[in-house]
Formats: structure tokens, C-alpha cells, sequence
């Protein structure tokens, strides 16, 4: 008895080979798709902002003008902002990270922590604006400033940071901290001094990453209410500001009305998307020099 | 001799066992920092839990107020809203259908492109291949929200209005296209995990059966991945719901109840920045609406957070 009909095999061979050859071009053109989308996005965006990104421009103070306008104040609105969020970012993040992996007993408290993180993640943008506008702006009075801004930001970018250190604090071996306690370490002293210099490059990576995703986020901060033309440069924490991608938001909704300021959205852009590409090529250079393998 | 070693031993760990317990009774800054750490680093670890608690009661107590105000069956049936002027009516419907409709419109462009690029990079692509394509499409997932908003407005609406000519300045269909390549990484790198470790020995089982490439995957890989697959797809839907400058810069803030995808149409997340951008006043019942609508997107893309949750951990096969 044959379990085969070899003639049926071979009439249908050729029909599933084509097939298969023509899936896997399909799938290659999808996968070249959204390459061909990065190509066409960057080069629209360089190209519109041919012209109009000079130092003039990084110079300048904002201004109505297109011809006079500059970016001085997103930059610096941008920077400042950093100088919350990067402290009490890292501060939130890898103290949570330590707690989670050194500290916390398996349990109810640490698994509702490690959820509430997961689904913090999950959160909308806008809706940490809200939370933002409600307790920071509003509550505690700050006004839509600097602070306020960088907290809200903290609370958004949090949960990358928790899971990046966590990561790095899982990939310190075991005999690291045994050789600690062995040599009459205590628990603080061991995490102190041989677990977090360990994981400190996966941990700065995480940061790296979070800030980045801090600067190019846009909608929590118009909720907080960065206005649409400010003048003056930010000079502390408890300074108004704007940033670069709610200059852009605004430059980009007004160029129906003056044609120029498509231009300089873009050419803010392409100066975001320059920030962006260095603050990842230093995260990605960080993660392959010192990250030690065990 | 032995004796006296024995006992001298003996001392010795007395010795060692006292000073241990002297040492714990001490009240130096070492012990105290040892005792105080782990209070201080759970502290710091509820903060966490804090953000949650504070997200659900600012939106519940305002919500509360909105809904003493607006009932809430006019408010989930009402197909009108008008937040200002005299006779305000605030239905949510059209912020609804507008959300719905450019999921769908994204998910159109993500899940397909998204798991055919998957499949390619899991199954097709050689191990050099893959790590060249992964990172550029990295990329692509790492570029600001408010870029893909430029994108659609300046160049996407643009071009499709060569193609459609009723199609307005401001639409749903653009932003809601754009939101779908920007999903894309999301889904296919997801989805290739999931692909990724399924065991090649069942690939080698179907192959030594005679199937070709595509059938192994179609028939093996992909049911066997299927859990990690279709959480990425929820997932997917959930960061579509939640995505706000696109669709706040592309569609336009009009706020009628309709299915015409050339349309402008608001969604839940740009009405509130609208109503947030123009400094609505405290109190008001406006805006109190903005916190009735981000409550209902939070409950939104909660409810699809546990969905994935669930699938990828109720559905997931062990190997």
C-alpha cells in the first residue's frame, strides 16, 4: 500500500515552490516597506529644511517671523527640562530596581509592583499630561513650569528605566555578591559597591534611552500648558518654557496660514532628530563597550 | 595537646560569634543604613504605585463631577458635541467613532505589513540579513510621534489627495495610515520574538516531512507562536488608541458623528488637547468633560493591556 501518490506530489510541487517563491518576495517587500517609508520621511523632512537650518536659527529667540525665528528657547526649554527629568528619573528608576531585585521578598508586594509598572507602560501619553495638569500644575501650584513639566515626564519615561536597570541588575552573577558577603560585606554594602557598579552601564543605557524618549515627547506637555509663543528664555526650574517638539507641534499646525513655517518645523526637526541620533549612538556605544558578559 | 587546641578553637569562634553580636548591637551609621535602606528603597518603589493611584483619582473624582453635571447615558449615546457656547451637549460618540476608526485604519496597515515582516525576519532572512534590517527598523520605531504628525499633514495628505480627490485638508485617513507604519516595528519585532522561540525542531519535523519554507511557517511557526502574535496585535490596537499628535495635527478637531474616512474627524486623545491647548477653565463643565473622555481612553487601553497580558500568558505553549 502506498502512502504517497507520487504523481500527485509531483504535479503539485511545482504550484507550492512558485508559491512559496512568491510569499517570500511578498514578505521581503513588506519588510522593505517600512524602510522605504524612513527613506521617504527623512529625506522630505532634510529636504524642506534645506536652507533654513544655520546657526542663526539655533541662535535665535523665537519669533514671528519666520526669516528671524530661532530655536534658543526649545533648546534650552529642552535642556532644562533634562535637568529634572535625568536625576529624578534615575533616582525613582533605579531605586524601584534595586528594591525589585535585591531587596523585595517574591510575593503579593512585589508582583503588584512589577504589574503596576507593566501597565504604567501601557498608560497614553496624555493621559500622564492630565495627571500632570491635575497634581503639579494645578494642586501643588506650580504653574506650567519647568518642574512640573520634568516631573511629569519622570512618571512617563519611569517604567523604561525601572525595566532597563532591572535587566542590568538580573545580569550580575551570583558569585559577584557571594564573593561579597564572603569578605563580611553587608546586604547595602554588597549592592553598594559590587551590583551597581556592575550594572551601572545597562543602567545608563536605560536612562539614556528614557531621556530620549522624554525629549521627543510632545502631547503630556501641551497639556500642562506650554504656550504657543513664548519669547524668554527659561532661566531656572520655575521658569515657563516650551521644547522642541511642541515648537514644532505649533510650527507645524500654522503653516496652513504662513507657508514658511512647514520650513521651520522641519529644520526643528532635523535638529531633534540630530539630538535623538547622537543620545542613541552614545546609549548603543555605552551598551557594547562596557557592558561586561558573564 | 589535642585538648588545648580543641578548647583554644572553641574561643576562637566565641570570639567571632560575640563580636557578631556585638557588631549588630552597635549603632553605627553601617547599621543604621542597613536597616534603613530597604524601608527607604520600598518608598521609593510604591512611588510607582502612587502615579497609578493618582492617574485613577483625578480622573474618577473629576468624572464624578462631570457626570453630575452631563448625565452619563447622554453622555455614551450622545452623537453631539459641542463643548462651547451657551447650549454646550456633550456626547462622546463622535470622539469615539473618530478613535475607532483610525485604529482600525492603522491596524489595517500595521498587522499585516507588521507580521509579513515578522515572518521575513524570523524565518526567511539569514542571520546577517537580520541584524542589518532590525536596527533600521528600530529606527523607525524611535522617531517622535509629533514627526510622524508632520509627515501626515505635509506629505501623506497631500499625496493621497492625488488619488482622492474629496479628501479634505484635515482627515481621518492619513494620520490613521501613518499611525499604521508607526506600529509596525512594534508588531513585527513582537511578533518575531514570538516566532523566535518556537523550537526548530518542529520547523525540522515539518521540513523533513516535505513542506516547503511557507508551509512551515503558515502551518508550524505561526500557530505555534500564535499567543505572542496576537498580543502583539492587542498591543498594537492599545498604542494606536493611545497615539495623540498625528491624529491631533492631521485630522483636524471636527467633532461630527460620521463614518467618512475623507473627513476630519477628533479623536478621544485630540479633543484633549484641544480643550487643554486653549486653557479651559477650572471648573468648568468643559473641563470636567476632558477628564469623563480621558478616563474612558485610560479604561480603554487598560482593558487591551490586560487583554495581551492574558493571551500571552493563558494561551502560551511551553516547549
Amino acid at each position: 500500500m502506498k502512502y504517497v501518490d507520487v504523481t500527485q506530489v509531483q504535479k503539485n510541487m511545482g504550484k507550492r515552490l512558485f508559491t512559496n517563491t512568491l510569499a517570500k518576495a511578498l514578505f521581503l517587500m513588506a519588510t522593505l516597506f517600512g524602510l522605504l517609508v524612513l527613506v521617504i520621511l527623512i529625506y522630505r523632512v532634510v529636504s524642506q529644511s534645506m536652507g533654513w537650518v544655520d546657526l542663526n536659527f539655533i541662535t535665535n529667540k523665537l519669533s514671528t517671523d519666520p526669516e528671524r525665528a530661532g530655536i534658543m528657547g526649545a533648546i534650552m526649554g529642552t535642556l532644562w527640562l533634562m535637568v529634572v527629568v535625568a536625576p529624578v528619573t534615575m533616582f525613582l528608576g533605579v531605586g524601584t530596581a534595586i528594591y525589585l531585585e535585591e531587596y523585595a521578598k517574591k510575593g503579593r508586594i512585589q508582583s503588584l509592583i512589577q504589574t503596576n509598572i507593566a501597565n504604567l507602560a501601557g498608560v497614553p501619553s496624555v493621559v500622564f499630561g492630565i495627571l500632570g495638569l491635575t497634581v503639579f500644575v494645578r494642586t501643588m501650584d506650580l504653574g506650567s513650569v519647568v518642574l512640573a513639566g520634568g516631573l511629569t515626564m519622570s512618571l512617563l519615561v519611569l517604567p523604561v528605566v525601572v525595566v532597563a536597570s532591572q535587566e542590568a541588575i538580573r545580569a550580575v552573577p551570583r558569585f559577584l555578591r557571594e564573593a561579597s558577603y564572603g569578605m563580611g560585606a553587608t546586604k547595602w554594602q554588597t549592592t553598594k559597591n559590587v551590583v551597581l557598579p556592575t550594572a551601572i552601564p545597562g543602567i545608563l543605557t536605560g536612562v539614556i534611552l528614557a531621556l530620549s524618549r522624554a525629549i521627543g515627547e510632545t502631547a503630556p506637555l501641551i497639556v500642562i500648558g506650554i504656550p504657543a509663543l513664548l519669547i524668554p528664555l527659561p532661566d531656572g526650574v520655575l521658569d515657563k518654557f516650551t521644547i522642541l517638539p511642541v515648537q514644532i507641534y505649533y510650527w507645524t499646525i500654522d503653516s496652513s496660514l504662513v507657508a514658511e513655517y512647514a520650513n521651520l518645523a522641519a529644520a526643528t526637526i532635523v535638529i531633534l532628530l540630530l539630538v535623538l541620533f547622537v543620545m542613541n549612538s552614545i546609549a548603543i556605544v555605552i551598551r557594547n563597550k562596557f557592558q561586561k558578559r558573564f | 595537646m589535642e585538648g588545648v587546641l580543641k578548647l583554644q578553637n572553641t574561643k576562637t569562634n566565641l570570639n567571632i560569634r560575640d563580636l557578631i553580636e556585638e557588631k549588630k548591637k552597635s549603632k553605627s551609621v553601617g547599621n543604621l543604613t542597613e536597616k534603613f535602606i530597604p524601608g527607604f528603597l520600598f518608598t521609593i518603589a510604591v512611588i510607582s504605585i502612587l502615579t497609578t493611584i493618582g492617574i485613577m483619582l483625578t480622573l474618577l473624582t473629576e468624572t464624578i463631577m462631570f457626570f453630575k453635571e452631563v448625565p452619563i447615558l447622554d453622555f455614551f449615546t450622545g452623537t453631539n458635541l459641542k463643548p462651547l457656547g451657551a447650549e454646550a451637549t456633550f456626547g462622546i460618540l463622535p470622539l469615539l467613532t473618530g478613535t475607532i476608526i483610525s485604529t482600525i485604519i492603522a491596524m489595517f496597515v500595521a498587522i499585516p505589513i507588521g507580521l509579513m515582516t515578522a515572518i521575513f525576519l524570523s524565518e526567511y532572512a539569514s542571520e546577517k540579513l537580520r541584524k542589518t534590517l532590525k536596527p533600521l527598523l528600530e529606527i523607525l520605531a524611535g522617531i517622535p510621534t509629533i514627526v510622524y504628525g508632520f509627515f501626515a499633514f505635509t506629505f501623506v495628505t497631500p499625496l493621497l489627495r492625488n488619488f482622492i480627490p474629496g479628501l479634505e485638508p484635515t482627515n481621518i485617513l492619513s494620520p490613521g495610515l501613518v499611525m499604521g507604519i508607526m506600529i509596525i516595528p512594534m508588531v513585527a519585532s513582537l511578533s518575531e520574538d514570538a516566532m523566535s522561540s518556537v523550537p526548530n525542531s518542529m520547523r525540522e519535523g515539518a521540513m523533513a516531512l516535505g513542506a516547503t519554507k511557507l508551509e512551515v511557517t503558515w502551518k508550524v511557526v505561526v500557530p505555534a507562536a500564535i499567543s505572542g502574535i496576537l498580543a502583539s496585535f492587542v498591543l498594537g490596537i492599545s498604542r494606536a488608541i493611545g497615539e495623540t499628535m498625528i491624529v491631533t495635527i492631521a485630522s483636524g478637531s471636527s467633532k461630527n458623528f460620521t463614518f467618512d474616512i475623507t473627513q476630519s474627524m477628533q479623536t478621544m486623545t485630540a479633543y484633549i488637547v484641544e480643550v487643554t491647548g486653549g486653557e479651559a477653565p477650572a471648573g468648568s463643565t468643559l473641563y470636567y468633560s476632558l477628564y469623563a473622555v480621558a478616563m474612558t481612553l485610560f479604561v480603554f487601553t487598560l482593558v487591551m493591556n490586560l487583554i495581551a497580558q492574558y493571551i500571552s500568558r493563558k494561551v502560551r505553549e511551553e516547549y
